[in-house]
């Protein structure tokens, strides 16, 4: 098992790597630099910043500077447009911000979507099924942008129930909108995926087996259907995390939430590059881990999967 | 959010099937698809849509980008959707018509979609079925570099794309296209492996054809079936990719419009009294995504009829 | 009194395609340690009977009809009794044991669940049964290689595992779908073996379906024909092989390959195998027959008892015999 992760990290390092020499040699190739404005500065003014930002410096030095500072000590750099930042201070901010309404999203959308699912496969063709697929069917019409909007209009301004936006630390009102917003057209891809999954699974000869040997339907389900019936769900879990962070970009502005979201969106406008690299980069990052992650659980299920 | 690859194989196998038992695999799936309830009305759902983003325009006097200004700090009671004043739908926040600013918001995002899922199709089908193709070491490293790029958060890279080289269509067809071919190629590979063994391609193999001609001729007509069907799922998904992007107000750029950058426009101005700025892009919205996805879920049990 | 008693067993599923009727009233016996062959093409229903028995149709599958067991119908009883009768009482074995064992479970979790759950047995005493009961069907180095996980295993040897399993609580019957026709030849004749030491020693009765004539010869006491859901002949094993005196019989047995006779060449059944979904109103198997009369399609033939034998056929035993 040791020597199996140790081989996938052998593959998401040079990824990573790929990743954040992409991203350097994107912002390099762009045209204009960062400080150019509207107002042009005076040569020597911009030399000076230029200097001190070390971007007078010959490219293959930058991108060597930028890539052990990311690799040794996680350091981005300093914010191009907040004069007094450097992007971890962006980062630290609003990071945890994303990660707590993300990882809710994640695991309401996990949860809820997993325990759908596998109950309408199980009482198929009960009210109960068409109900969840119903919910499938109508929830793929309901990305994170549409679902922001409906929900303030319902709950903020025609019922007045809960704030349209604001983070105030992270109290369960502000949470609630935002994580449903999040979470509900993937939960219901995920209830797709684990109801047809748990179907086929229903369907197979090893189950009849275990019915054939006079178990309960709870102990068919739960020991023997429901691990190769997460499989697929497992691999589809993976990028929903990634979706729940790159989605903040959607919260953030809509619900002024001020995670990693509204710093990308701004730096985009601002052209602020090192911010947009470093949380490209530490997305990036989270990619890898969890496919890593799913990969490691894919071999722990499957007694199939040599490592 | 692209269409799952697990739901989209097993309509290899079906076709590949059907191509063992002598049937006529297209004709049999036409008429089940016309007996499928859900994909009828999905397919007169599109073509009302496109009937609406292609014709629509002819149906009204006011042009998308014509702004009324006698409408400017009025909005909210004089800018109501109405068939007296000819705004249909009322008018957007700068005073223009909603009606038309929709229907060219509708055509774009369907040309977003329909282009992109053209370019990912065809990029990510010749890809996998050359890797699946020659197999061995080539197989591996095109592969490889496909598990790499996946990992890439390409929607950040798509914004950071956008920023560096300015706003355009091509930059918004370029990333989009970017992403999108990757599963696609995944699956066109898996099936091109099964496909290989067959005895027509190892005949043509034997008696020296091109592989590249093997591969355009044996192999990738063999892959239509799962094509068609990933090719359709997939325009809703670009669609709402798209969306997304124009919704950050990144994507297609004024006076231009499609229905994410309406969305986002309606949705910032919904305390403001106007919710029909809101309510229609979000109707032409869901028909049009649910139309793609009826005809495509359609297809798909069609192509390969087994209970889910 | 019969171990099993099925009386007019039906089987409909419901289809897009309007219902299928597999099983159209079929009824038959099974003395305690008897051994029953049901012989049939594929589509005959035979598979569907036994399925119907265990309670383990698909979900669009209805039985009707009664099936009495210790003289309970196994059809209508509530699922927890069924299931405490199921493995400790009837167990079963399949055609492809590729797929019947869980890939994700080792086999000692899937031996020992069985005496878990029927005997209240504490999982380390089961799985040492469970060993003992591997040996028993010989495979090599039991106790060890229990723990393994079923893809470790060929297929000859999981339907050994099959049997283990379906024999650890001793149950009165077994029934054994087409047990070896997934397998290699050789592999078949090792399984059989097998199937009938064990079921010496431990006096099962066995319900053995299968297409295979060949096999059924040397393990079956009695033999019952099967064709298009309905039975066809039924007789003690050696005089339904001598005597064939049904014309469907007769085609099956004509095309059982004969190593001792070099005259007689292979002779098919004509025609295709029924289409469940469109059947005749009579003699299921008249579209096939070579002796077949006008009335044959559509009067259906009773199944008549003469003897030791029950018979479903217009004709007479002599008429067809001769």
């Amino acid at each position: 098992m040791l020597s199996f992760i140790a081989r996938r990290l052998a593959v998401a390092i040079p990824t990573l790597l790929i990743l954040v020499v992409l991203s350097f040699v994107l912002m390099y190739a762009a045209p204009g630099g960062p400080f150019n404005s509207e107002r042009p500065l005076p040569p020597a003014v911009l030399a000076n910043i230029e200097a001190k930002y070390g971007l007078d410096q010959p490219f293959w030095k930058q991108i060597a500077n930028y890539v052990v500072g990311v690799v040794t000590q996680f350091d981005f750099g300093p914010s191009f447009q907040y004069k007094d930042r450097s992007v971890n201070d962006i980062i630290a901010q609003g990071f945890p911000v994303t990660l707590t309404y993300g990882a809710w999203s994640f695991v309401v959308a996990a949860v809820v979507g997993i325990s759908l699912g596998a109950a309408a496969a199980i009482k198929q063709n009960s009210w109960l099924d068409y109900m969840a697929v119903g919910f499938t069917i109508g929830a793929q019409v309901l990305p994170n942008f549409v679902m922001a909007p409906i929900l303030v209009l319902i709950f903020t301004l025609w019922l007045g129930w809960l704030p349209g936006g604001g983070w105030n630390g992270g109290q369960w009102e502000n949470l609630i909108l935002p994580v449903i917003a999040l979470s509900t057209s993937y939960m219901a891809s995920i209830a797709r995926i684990t109801r047809s999954s748990m179907l086929e699974v229903l369907n197979t000869n090893f189950i009849r087996t275990a019915q054939a040997k006079g178990l309960s339907p709870s102990r068919v389900i739960f020991r023997h259907a429901l691990k190769p019936a997460m499989l697929p769900v497992l691999s589809y879990l993976g990028p929903t995390f990634v979706f729940m962070i790159t989605g903040s970009v959607v919260i953030d502005i809509f619900f002024s939430t001020g995670g990693i979201g509204r710093f990308f969106v701004d730096s985009a406008f601002n052209r602020d590059y090192s911010v947009i690299m470093g949380i490209t980069i530490l997305v990036g990052s989270m990619t890898i881990l969890f496919n890593l992650l799913v990969d490691v659980l894919y071999a722990w299920i499957d007694p199939k999967i040599r490592y | 959010m692209l269409p799952h690859a697990k739901d989209v194989e097993s309509v290899g196998e079906a076709v590949q099937l059907a191509e063992v038992q002598g049937r006529s695999l297209w004709a049999d799936a036409r008429t089940r698809f016309f007996r499928n309830k859900a994909a009828v009305f999905g397919l007169i759902l599109l073509v009302c849509v496109a009937i609406f983003a292609i014709f629509g325009g002819f149906f009204t006097q006011y042009e998308r980008d014509v702004v009324d200004f006698s409408l400017m700090g009025a909005n909210a009671y004089k800018g109501v959707p109405s068939f007296e004043t000819g705004h249909y739908f009322g008018t957007d926040a700068s005073g223009r018509d909603l009606y038309a600013r929709i229907v060219q918001g509708t055509a774009i995002s369907i040309m977003v979609g329909v282009v992109g899922a053209t370019v990912a199709v065809i990029v990510g089908t010749l890809y996998g079925a050359t890797a699946g193709y020659f197999g061995g070491r080539v197989d591996g490293i095109m592969m490889r570099t496909v598990d790499v790029l996946m990992s890439i958060p390409f929607m950040f890279v798509l914004i950071l794309m956008l920023v560096i080289f300015g706003r355009s269509m091509f930059m918004l067809f370029l990333g989009i296209g970017l992403i999108s071919w990757l599963d696609m190629a995944r699956i066109a590979r898996g099936q091109t492996l099964t496909i290989k063994n067959k005895e027509f391609v190892e005949v043509a193999h034997a008696i020296g054809v091109h592989p590249l001609k093997i591969i355009l001729r044996h192999i990738v007509p063999n892959l239509l079936g799962i094509v068609a069907v990933y090719a359709t799922l997939l325009v809703p998904q670009l669609i709402i990719f798209e969306s997304f992007i124009s919704f950050l107000g990144l994507g297609v750029q004024e006076p231009n419009t499609s229905l994410g950058a309406l969305l986002s426009e309606g949705a910032s101005n919904m305390f403001n009294g106007t919710i029909w700025q809101l309510q229609f892009p979000l109707i032409a919205f869901v028909f049009t995504i649910f139309a793609f996805f009826f005809v495509g879920d359609g297809l798909r049990d069609a192509l390969d009829p087994k209970d889910r | 009194m019969a171990l099993l008693e099925i009386e007019d067993l039906k089987v409909t599923f419901k289809t897009a395609d309007g219902d299928v009727n597999a099983v159209n009233g079929v009824s038959f016996g099974v003395d305690a340690g008897e051994t029953l062959a049901i012989v049939g093409e594929s589509g005959s229903g035979k598979s569907q009977t036994a399925f119907a028995t265990m309670g383990i149709l698909a979900q669009n599958g209805r039985a009707t009809g009664r099936a009495m067991f210790d003289g309970r119908d196994l059809l209508t009883m509530k699922q927890g009794d069924l299931n405490k009768i199921r493995s400790r009482d009837i167990a079963m074995i399949f055609q492809d044991p590729m797929t019947s064992l869980n890939p994700y479970l080792r086999i000692s979790d899937q031996m020992a669940e069985v005496l878990q759950v029927h005997k209240g047995m504490s999982k380390r005493n089961a799985v040492r049964e469970a060993a003992i009961m591997l040996d028993a069907v010989k495979i090599p180095d039991a106790k060890n290689r229990i723990t393994m996980y079923p893809h470790e295993f060929s297929g000859g040897m999981r339907q050994r595992i099959m049997i283990a399993m379906s024999l650890l609580c001793q149950p009165k019957l077994l029934i054994a779908d087409e047990p070896t026709t997934a397998l290699d030849v050789t592999v078949q004749a090792q399984i059989m073996d097998v199937l009938s030491d064990l079921r010496r020693d431990l006096g099962t009765a066995v319900i053995l379906i299968t297409h295979d004539l060949g096999v059924v010869a040397g393990f079956c006491d009695r033999t019952l024909v099967m064709y298009g859901g309905q039975v066809m002949e039924e007789a003690e094993t050696g005089a339904l092989f001598k005597t064939p005196t049904h014309p469907y019989t007769k085609g099956l047995l004509r095309a059982v390959p004969r190593l001792d006779r070099d005259d007689a060449a292979l002779q098919t059944i004509a025609g295709e195998p029924p289409d469940m979904s469109r059947l005749p109103v009579g003699c299921p198997f008249s579209p096939r027959c070579d002796v077949v009369m006008d009335h044959c399609p559509t009067v259906r033939p009773p199944l008549e008892t003469e003897g030791n034998r029950r018979r479903a056929c217009h004709l007479s035993a002599d008429e067809v015999t001769s």
